[in-house]
């Protein structure tokens, strides 16, 4: 009896659900809507293949997401609209999936930092108590898997590469690593999810990136630079220039012809 | 008498949905994977099961396969079409995501398929560590060219006896 009360309370709000739900499909989407520019600019044909493959895996887990977002905030939404008719300011997705590409390095070195944190995120809510988010974690995790995979492979690939692959790969880690800070901040939501018994803080992920990133660091040749100030803020709409660009190109035609479809 | 009766009616609709079930599996073995036109849908692994729902529609309940595959809604069209062109009507065809499809699910007769048509069948994932064989020497010296192919589900290898490049159906 006292287990079925705490458990009652322990609930989480269905809007914190949301709110969650919400911040997985904007990741996918930015990052997914990422890869999609490097198609027909990428470094050899099987990059063209490797990278519209990676977005169309992100955009897919972007539909789930949303779509399950859509569903629990109920105000009659769905996936599309989220993506396409919501603005900067509304969009929760981390600092680091909105920078540019740069160089091939920066892309893979991204998707490698991204992507340890994506599949230790999942591989957690994959046993959430909430039926709808354990089954899109384990439906995606096969995926993301092999992401850390194939961008592992690349990090080792530069870094042990020529002289100038391993300088653009420290550049890429130089540039990058102030925004890997993000992934680990808690919040309100983080904090009453964890509270709840929902999720993992998003600070109990940190140790186990730190481990397994820094192996790679190691391996590859690469050393982060000096701590400084982490630049936060994308969970809570606070984003750079390059949100508003992306989001221009994403949101065009459903922004020029409303409601259209193809 | 009025209960033996009620059994045999019983008998009789559960036989008329096995028997739906089957019409529906039939038809389903015809509906080929769009981008891979020598397995169906069936061999895939995709069909999870056949139902009657509340309102009396039977549901075909799908696995998709890879998240982003863009194949996913085009085979709901196929599905739709290849039953109503059966006389099978009305269907409702959906998706259900849990358990997660795997590529243990494509059958036997699949990945025969898979070979003759050029790609490299998946193994099994207790075993996804094994040497991939060439689909046309069958030589299990092979290189990985690129992890990703002409869609999610395939990777681009090359045989180092034939020389000849060859898709691969990534374990997953």
């Amino acid at each position: 009896m006292a287990t079925a009360a705490a458990e009652k309370l322990a609930k989480p709000e269905t809007a914190d659900l949301a709110a969650l739900a919400m911040r997985l499909g904007d990741d996918a989407l930015v990052l997914g809507q990422r890869y999609s520019e490097w198609v027909g600019h990428a470094p050899a044909l099987e990059l063209e293949m490797a990278v519209s493959n990676l977005a169309l895996d992100l955009i897919g887990e972007a539909q789930l997401w949303l779509d399950l977002a859509a569903r629990l905030e109920g105000r009659g939404r769905d996936a599309d609209k989220l993506a396409y008719l919501r603005d900067v300011l509304d969009f929760t997705n981390l600092l680091i999936v909105e920078q540019p590409n740069h160089d091939w390095a920066y892309t893979v070195l991204r998707h490698y930092l991204y992507s340890v944190y994506h599949r230790l995120l999942v591989e957690g809510l994959a046993r959430a108590p909430e039926p709808a988010f354990a089954e899109i974690a384990a439906k995606v995790l096969p995926e993301v898997r092999y992401h850390v995979k194939f961008a592992h492979s690349w990090v080792l690939r530069l870094g042990d590469g020529t002289e100038e692959s391993h300088r653009r790969l420290q550049a890429a880690l130089d540039r990058l690593w102030r925004f890997t800070g993000e992934m680990f901040v808690d919040d309100e939501l983080t904090t009453r999810l964890e509270a709840a018994g929902f999720a993992p803080l998003a600070s109990g992920l940190k140790a186990a990136w730190e481990e397994e990133v820094g192996a790679t660091f190691k391996e590859a040749g690469v050393t982060p630079p000096q701590p400084k100030q982490m630049i936060t803020g994308g969970r809570i709409g606070h984003h750079g220039e390059h949100l508003g660009h992306l989001l221009a190109e994403l949101q065009f035609l459903q922004r020029a012809y409303p409601g259209l479809e193809w | 008498m009025a209960a033996a009766t009620g059994t045999g009616t019983g008998g009789k609709a559960a036989a008329a949905a096995g028997d739906a079930a089957a019409r529906v599996r039939a038809v389903l073995e015809t509906v080929m994977d769009p981008e891979i036109p020598v397995v169906s849908i069936v061999d895939l692994g995709m069909l999870r099961r056949v139902e009657q729902g509340a309102d009396g529609v039977i549901e075909v309940v799908l696995s998709p396969t890879y998240t982003g595959c863009p194949a996913t809604d085009v085979i709901r069209r196929l599905v739709e079409e290849a039953l109503d062109e059966a006389g099978i009507r009305p269907v409702r065809v959906r998706y259900e995501l849990s358990p997660p499809w795997s590529t243990d699910w494509i059958s036997e007769e699949g990945r025969r398929k898979l070979a003759e048509y050029g790609i490299a069948p998946p193994a099994l994932k207790e075993r996804a560590d094994a040497p991939v064989a060439c689909p046309r020497c069958g030589s299990e010296q092979t290189e990985l060219v690129s992890a990703f192919g002409s869609t999610p589900c395939k990777a681009l290898r090359r045989c180092l006896s034939c020389l000849e490049p060859f898709e691969h159906f990534k374990c997953h």
